[in-house]
């Protein structure tokens, strides 16, 4: 790059914008009050001839930054690819002249807007600089897959097959976890009428056969370090050796286990020998070996049996699990045809609330009726032993009889998936409350999984009742520490179809974080991105914001307790820019300045213009396509608002709101992501810490002497495109009614 | 032993099972999957005489309540406007069905004695098979008198205006009282429907046998 910075604008003049704007008046603007050295318009930037004008500027002008007024930065990303400039992108077309009226009356207004916007995009981008790319990347490209159960398997082989190494970590003495124990599994092939063979004894052999998986049996992971691209991880097994593995990226499919059946006494699970779970009837059903299925009391074969489902689940009085474990319906389904397939004449009763059977699972269900499966729809409240038999008493929903009965053999309870995620983080940053009744539902296991060696803590975290999904809407495979993926039940609760499939996707995710730390690049929702968060340490106080708060885990401490940033850990959310009191954090084209010289290049009219000046800081992932969208349909808003696209809500620095103020905005508006319990963030907690520091914000009006209406708060999600218009009217119909703010004239 | 005792020492308790050797369609009982769409889709469903839906009725089998069942009013209650079946996501024929439970009731004798759908289908039939025609009048005469003399008079003087208007456009003929119009081969019909029955009985023999 060369040195010395050289900085041009060029203004679109194509797709109306020549008609409705004056482009002249526009270059103007930008040599004037932009000062750049170089302004030109063109009446198609984007055609080939357009891009040419610009790349014969930076090869023969010296030109390194690129201001250019044409349509929204998300549209002609690929015609305007600049890889070695600092590009800024005024948005004239979806938020100017798309969201105006094309009146005269109107004309002045819409003007003044697009020479804002390239005002403001002259003055963003001689803050930037063109990202250099992270130095700190990793070149290892072997997997980590920590579990040899079906998906950790399926894992291990998917990205075996893709010419990726493995290194496969399991901590029992055999490969196949829970699906090892079965007898038959759920058919996932046509016609789906019986159960069929597990298919675990292949999966074994294929990784037995493959030079490119090392499997270690009888072995924990002991300690991972570093980050995407350069995991350190280290293999303990029981002899007491060590090993260390260079690792790219992590798959965890670490499984479940069933929920706890003895802590079902009512159900008769520990009063009977012949109440078992569904794994207890696997064994049952391994032991007899094709055979007739003997009772475990007393060794004769079983006439009759009871399948209760949801035993233990969807309970809602916080004593047992609270969710549907999915897969219980069909794998009772499935332990009914154990019984009816060898003999019709055993009477086998799956007592059911919802019969919930996923996938195929409908065929299944419908081969079962045929076989003779009785299906009823009760509600059981006990399973009483007695001499010979078990009386299981329930409450029958179809007939409302509610002491109906029914006597058997035998008891199956499905009692659902506990996920095996280790440690649960955040319950050991808090302290321990007692007497909340809502803590006991899951508990957190003591043992640690990855023994992750970063500030915040060693697993990665989980989102719900132990599960470690991060982003369930975009993202199903994210966890929130980069690199490392979870599958399959430790993620949500699932069956062996959905975790093979489950495992081939996370497979391909962990590939592409392998490929983009090694290119130093961000993975999503920046993919790609090449700048990365700097820090100036000769101002940090050690305050610990950063490392507090960065939802991904990516900033540990060093020795000296200065923030220590893991590039390939990052994502680029800017959260920690936010955060810095001293604003010390930066990325080379997203930083307090680049935002902060857009809020100050705006011209202010006086108190007196009825032109008042409205601050919008838009989340960049669901808000501002939500404006640009509505612009695409012509949906009018004020002109009176001027946008910036911020990375998240967590990105905003309140100095921004402060600098805005200050300079006579009449009010803010910051739309962000929803966040909470069905939080949209692409960044998980970013909106939500954002919104916590913007909280305090009341104070700071307060001390100015300002209505607190200047500054509001709003949630836009990626759909809100008629609604997004009406919020940004009514607000500015708000600001005239409150008046202009009175710190235009300082 | 009655053909009622006779099944019941047959299927002990296992009503299901002599459902679906017994009652015509009774096989298709065991696909219902409760989604309760036949009960929501009935046009009888408010009207008293409707105890227990279709979705209750295949329930209660599958729980074993022969007796309840069996003289239920319920199935009786059918129109036949196969509504039910046209809903049904799981293609069972709950019309039929029905009708092949109202039927096995009515065989074992078991079936409410004075239900008014049943008591009509007699009537229909005994009228029908008589002659080779139906005899309107008496059929209508006699379900007047259903529940005796004193309300069949109320019943007739209820409808006498109806009855009048009939008379005038030539619709009813009170001759017809005195045997009324039959079709050629009244002998021909008998022994043909006769060797019908035969074979029916026959078929059912080897059913309940089996």
């Amino acid at each position: 790059m060369s040195a010395e910075k050289k900085v041009a604008a060029y203004i679109c003049k194509g797709c109306g914008l020549g008609e409705r704007l004056d482009a002249d008046a526009l270059v103007n603007v930008a040599q004037k009050e932009g000062k750049v050295q170089l302004a030109r318009s063109h009446d198609l930037l984007c055609s080939a001839e357009g891009v040419d004008l610009i790349k014969n500027d930076v090869a023969n002008e010296g030109v390194t930054h690129i201001m250019i007024g044409a349509c929204s930065r998300r549209a002609k990303t690929e015609a305007f690819y600049f890889p070695q400039n600092a590009v800024a992108r005024a948005n004239l077309r979806e938020g100017v002249i798309w969201i105006r009226p094309d009146t005269e009356e109107a004309r002045e207004t819409t003007q003044e807007m697009a020479e804002d916007y390239i005002r403001m995009g002259c003055a963003e981008v001689k803050a930037m600089s063109a990202p250099a790319g992270n130095p700190n990347t990793g070149s290892a490209r072997t997997l980590l897959v920590v579990g040899g159960g079906v998906s950790g398997m399926t894992a291990a082989l998917e990205a075996s097959r893709t010419g990726y190494p493995v290194v496969l970590v399991e901590k029992s003495g055999q490969l196949g976890g829970w699906a090892a124990k079965l007898w038959k599994r759920i058919p996932v092939h046509e016609p789906f009428k019986a159960p069929a063979g597990t298919g675990v004894a292949d999966l074994v052999a294929q990784i037995q056969a493959d030079p490119n998986i090392k499997v270690y049996l009888n072995a924990t992971v002991t300690k991972t370090d570093g980050a995407p691209g350069r995991f350190e991880v280290q293999i303990a097994t029981e002899s007491g050796s060590v090993a260390t593995e260079d690792i790219g990226a992590i798959i965890q499919a670490t499984g479940s286990e069933p929920y706890d059946a003895n802590k079902l006494p009512e159900l008769g699970y520990g009063k009977s020998p012949d109440v078992v779970d569904q794994a207890g009837l696997e064994a049952l059903a391994r032991a007899a070996n094709g055979g007739p299925i003997l009772k475990p009391s007393d060794g004769k074969p079983v006439r009759s049996v009871a399948f209760v489902q949801c035993a233990g689940q969807r309970d809602a009085d916080g004593q047992h699990l609270p969710y549907c474990s999915g897969y219980c319906c069909n794998a009772s389904i499935k332990q009914a045809m154990y019984f009816k397939d060898g003999n019709p004449d055993i009477d086998t009763t799956i007592l059911f609330t919802d019969l919930r059977t996923p996938g195929n699972g409908e065929d299944f269900y419908r081969s079962a009726q045929e076989k003779g499966v009785i299906f009823s729809k009760g509600k059981v409240a006990s399973v009483s032993p007695g001499a010979g038999a078990l009386t299981v008493n329930f409450h029958d929903l179809i007939l409302d009889d509610k002491d109906a009965k029914l006597e058997v053999d035998l008891v199956v309870l499905a009692t659902g998936q506990v996920p095996n995620s280790g440690v649960d983080i955040e319950a050991l940053s808090k302290p321990p409350v007692e007497g909340e009744g809502g803590e006991a539902t899951v508990e957190a296991k003591p043992i640690s999984i990855l023994n992750l060696q970063y500030r915040q803590g060693p697993d990665v975290p989980q989102l719900k009742w132990g599960f470690t999904d991060s982003h369930f809407i975009c993202f199903p495979y994210e966890t929130r520490r980069t690199g490392i993926y979870t599958v399959g039940p430790v993620r949500r609760p699932m069956d062996m179809a959905q975790a093979r499939e489950d495992a081939t996707g996370a497979t391909l995710k962990a590939i592409q974080a392998i490929e983009n730390a090694q290119l130093g690049r961000a993975a999503h929702p920046r993919s790609g991105d090449l700048s990365f968060p700097k820090v100036r340490l000769e101002g940090c106080t050690q305050c610990k914001r950063c490392t507090v708060e960065c939802p991904f885990g990516a900033i540990d401490e060093d020795e000296k307790r200065f923030p220590l940033f893991n590039e390939s850990r990052c994502r680029r959310c800017g959260t920690c820019m936010g955060a810095c009191p001293v604003r010390v954090i930066s990325f080379e084209n997203y930083s307090v300045d680049t935002v902060g010289s857009q809020i100050k290049a705006v011209d202010i009219p006086d108190e007196f213009s009825e032109k008042p000046r409205i601050l919008i800081l838009a989340c960049e992932n669901d808000a501002y396509p939500a404006l640009d969208m509505a612009g695409m349909q012509h949906n009018e808003y004020s002109a009176f608002v001027r946008i910036v696209p911020i990375r998240c809500l967590g990105s905003v620095n309140t100095i921004w709101i402060t600098d805005a103020l200050n300079a006579g905005y009449d009010g803010v508006m910051l739309m962000g992501c929803k966040h909470g319990e069905n939080y949209q963030c692409h960044f998980v907690k970013g909106s939500e810490l954002g919104r916590y520091r913007l909280s305090k914000i009341d104070d700071t009006l307060k001390n100015l002497n300002l209505e607190t209406d200047r500054v509001r708060d709003l949630e836009v999600a990626i759909t809100d495109i008629e609604h997004v218009p009406a919020m940004i009217n009514q607000y500015a119909e708000r600001i005239v009614e409150m008046g202009m703010s009175p710190f235009k004239s300082f | 032993m009655s053909a009622n005792a006779q099944m019941v020492a047959k299927y002990k308790n296992n009503f299901l099972k002599e459902v679906q050797e017994q009652v015509e369609m009774g096989e298709w009982v065991k696909m219902c999957m409760q989604c309760g769409v036949c009960s929501g889709s009935c046009p009888t469903n408010f009207h008293p005489g409707w105890e227990h839906p279709p979705q209750e009725i295949f329930m209660m089998i599958r729980a074993g309540k022969r007796e309840e069942v069996l003289t239920s009013p319920s199935m009786w209650m059918c129109t036949s406007c196969y509504n039910c079946i046209v809903r049904c996501p799981r293609k069972l024929p709950i019309t039929h069905i029905m009708h092949g439970l109202a039927n096995y009731a009515h065989r074992l004798g078991m079936a409410p004695k004075m239900q008014p759908t049943r008591h009509f289908a007699k009537l229909f039939w005994n009228n029908c098979v008589k002659t080779g025609r139906v005899n309107e009048l008496k059929l209508s005469m006699g379900l007047y008198f259903k529940d005796g003399f004193g309300q069949g008079i109320k019943n007739g003087m209820a409808m006498k205006d109806v009855a009048l208007g009939l008379l005038k456009a030539k619709r009813l003929n009170p001759f017809e009282m005195l045997g009324g119009h039959k079709c050629k081969d009244q002998n021909g019909i008998h022994a043909m429907l006769k060797k019908a029955r035969e074979l029916e009985e026959k078929r059912k023999a080897i059913k309940a046998a089996a």
